[in-house]
């Protein structure tokens, strides 16, 4: 059964979505996501949506789920690359993603992640002080 | 029985065709007298020429219907002339007297010609017909290309209407001027998603000067572009509200809590900057070379 890639890439983990996403294969990746994220124990988890050219309301609740599910884990997640038309249907559809950060390309997904990353422990250590 | 009729229509016409053509042209070149600037008395007469040729080919196949094959060439013909004319900007009723015009002369020569009176009451009357048919088919055709050209300009000034300017590397800019429906905000969001996507850019500026009201819906508009741009992982500000416009925002109960927002383009652009990392400094004044207060990356 075909899968999506989860690729671990020093402390984040990279995920790059280059099929046409179907509702087994979303929840395929949630059931994958979050089993390597608890494995890993990374902070960071970076979702690159550039090959994506179709989205339906389901694949936008699933990326808002996976989002909020690897924050629950300890995981900042980005979304990088979602194209003009799919951001135009999300918003068509009501799905806005709020809670989601997002980054025009994996480069800088990178910086945010590990900007957000680095905030998010210096406010650990600051409350474990 | 309507053949013979037709026939000797063209009959007459051919036997004077010359005639016919000076009166016409004459009667023509005197309501365009004022148009002048528009069209010269050699292309008029070739057209005058054309169609009358057309004519008398169609009429002498004997039918009366205009939209018969017999008639196509003609219909072309005016279709032709009157695009022409309508791209050069004649008045409609300038266009279709070209048509009508041709009634006076052709009646002259009929009523010289047959000397029956009942038979030059039908020929005029046949003629009346198809002269009328082609006349209101010259002001469709009229009306048909000036609807065209409402509707290019319309495209095109909706297009226009909605440019996105690069302020700087990674800072895009976007004023809106006019009424801001669902058509336009759906060619607004493209044209900025694909100039984010273009130009990788980070920030884009939304000044809404020139939008004269800011209703519930202008501003669902608004935050569904901001929504959709931030998806794309840019950042939006809202630059450019007027004190009413503030008003009637509170007072309708929007809520740009979420949203940046500036009272001009400046305040936004000087924002853009900081987040970008740039800032503004002062050239110095002794051999400075580099353009006054030109936004250098922060060190």
């Amino acid at each position: 059964m075909e899968r999506i890639p989860i690729l671990k890439m020093g402390n984040y983990l990279l995920v790059s979505i280059q099929v046409d996403m179907h509702d087994q294969l979303a929840l395929q990746l949630q059931d994958d996501l979050t089993s390597r994220i608890v494995a890993t124990g990374v902070h960071g988890v970076l979702i690159d949506i550039s090959a994506l050219e179709m989205v339906d309301s389901f694949i936008g609740r699933m990326l808002a789920n996976i989002a909020s599910m690897s924050r629950i884990l300890d995981a900042q997640t980005v979304v990088v690359g979602m194209r003009p038309a799919v951001a135009i249907t999300l918003v068509e559809l009501g799905l806005s993603l709020p809670g989601v950060r997002t980054a025009l390309d994996v480069e800088r997904g990178m910086e945010l992640l590990s900007a957000t990353v680095d905030a998010a422990e210096r406010d650990d250590d600051f409350s474990l002080r | 029985m309507a053949k013979t009729r037709s026939t000797r229509l063209a009959e007459v016409i051919r036997q004077h065709e010359q005639e016919i053509l000076t009166d016409w042209v004459a009667l023509q070149k005197d309501s365009i007298a004022t148009r002048r600037d528009l069209m010269n008395e050699p292309e008029l007469k070739r057209q005058s020429q054309d169609f009358l040729n057309s004519f008398m080919a169609a009429s002498e196949g004997g039918n009366d219907d205009i939209h018969s094959p017999a008639w196509h060439p003609v219909l072309e013909l005016i279709g032709r002339i009157c695009e022409t004319r309508a791209v050069q900007g004649f008045s409609p009723g300038e266009t279709a007297t070209f048509v009508f015009s041709l009634k006076r002369p052709i009646f002259t020569h009929l009523r010289k010609s047959v000397p029956d009176a009942v038979a030059v009451a039908d020929e005029i009357w046949t003629a009346t017909l198809m002269l009328d048919a082609l006349g209101l088919y010259a002001t469709e055709v009229y009306q048909k290309s000036r609807e065209g050209v409402i509707t290019r300009q319309q495209q095109e000034l909706l297009e226009l209407s909605t440019p996105v300017v690069t302020l700087w590397q990674g800072i895009l800019a976007l004023p809106l001027i006019g009424t801001l429906d669902s058509a336009r905000t759906q060619v607004v969001m493209e044209n900025l998603l694909q100039r984010i996507v273009d130009t990788g850019s980070l920030i884009a500026i939304l000044d809404i000067t020139g939008v004269p009201t800011v209703d519930t819906l202008v501003a669902q508009h608004l935050l569904k572009t901001i929504a959709a741009a931030r998806l794309m992982g840019a950042d939006c500000i809202i630059s450019g509200i007027r004190p009413q416009i503030a008003q009637t925002i509170v007072h309708l109960g929007v809520d740009l809590n979420t949203v940046t927002t500036k009272a001009t383009l400046a305040d936004a652009f000087a924002i853009a900057l900081k987040r970008t990392g740039l800032m503004v400094t002062k050239a110095p004044r002794a051999g400075g070379s580099s353009g006054p207060m030109a936004p250098t990356a922060e060190v």
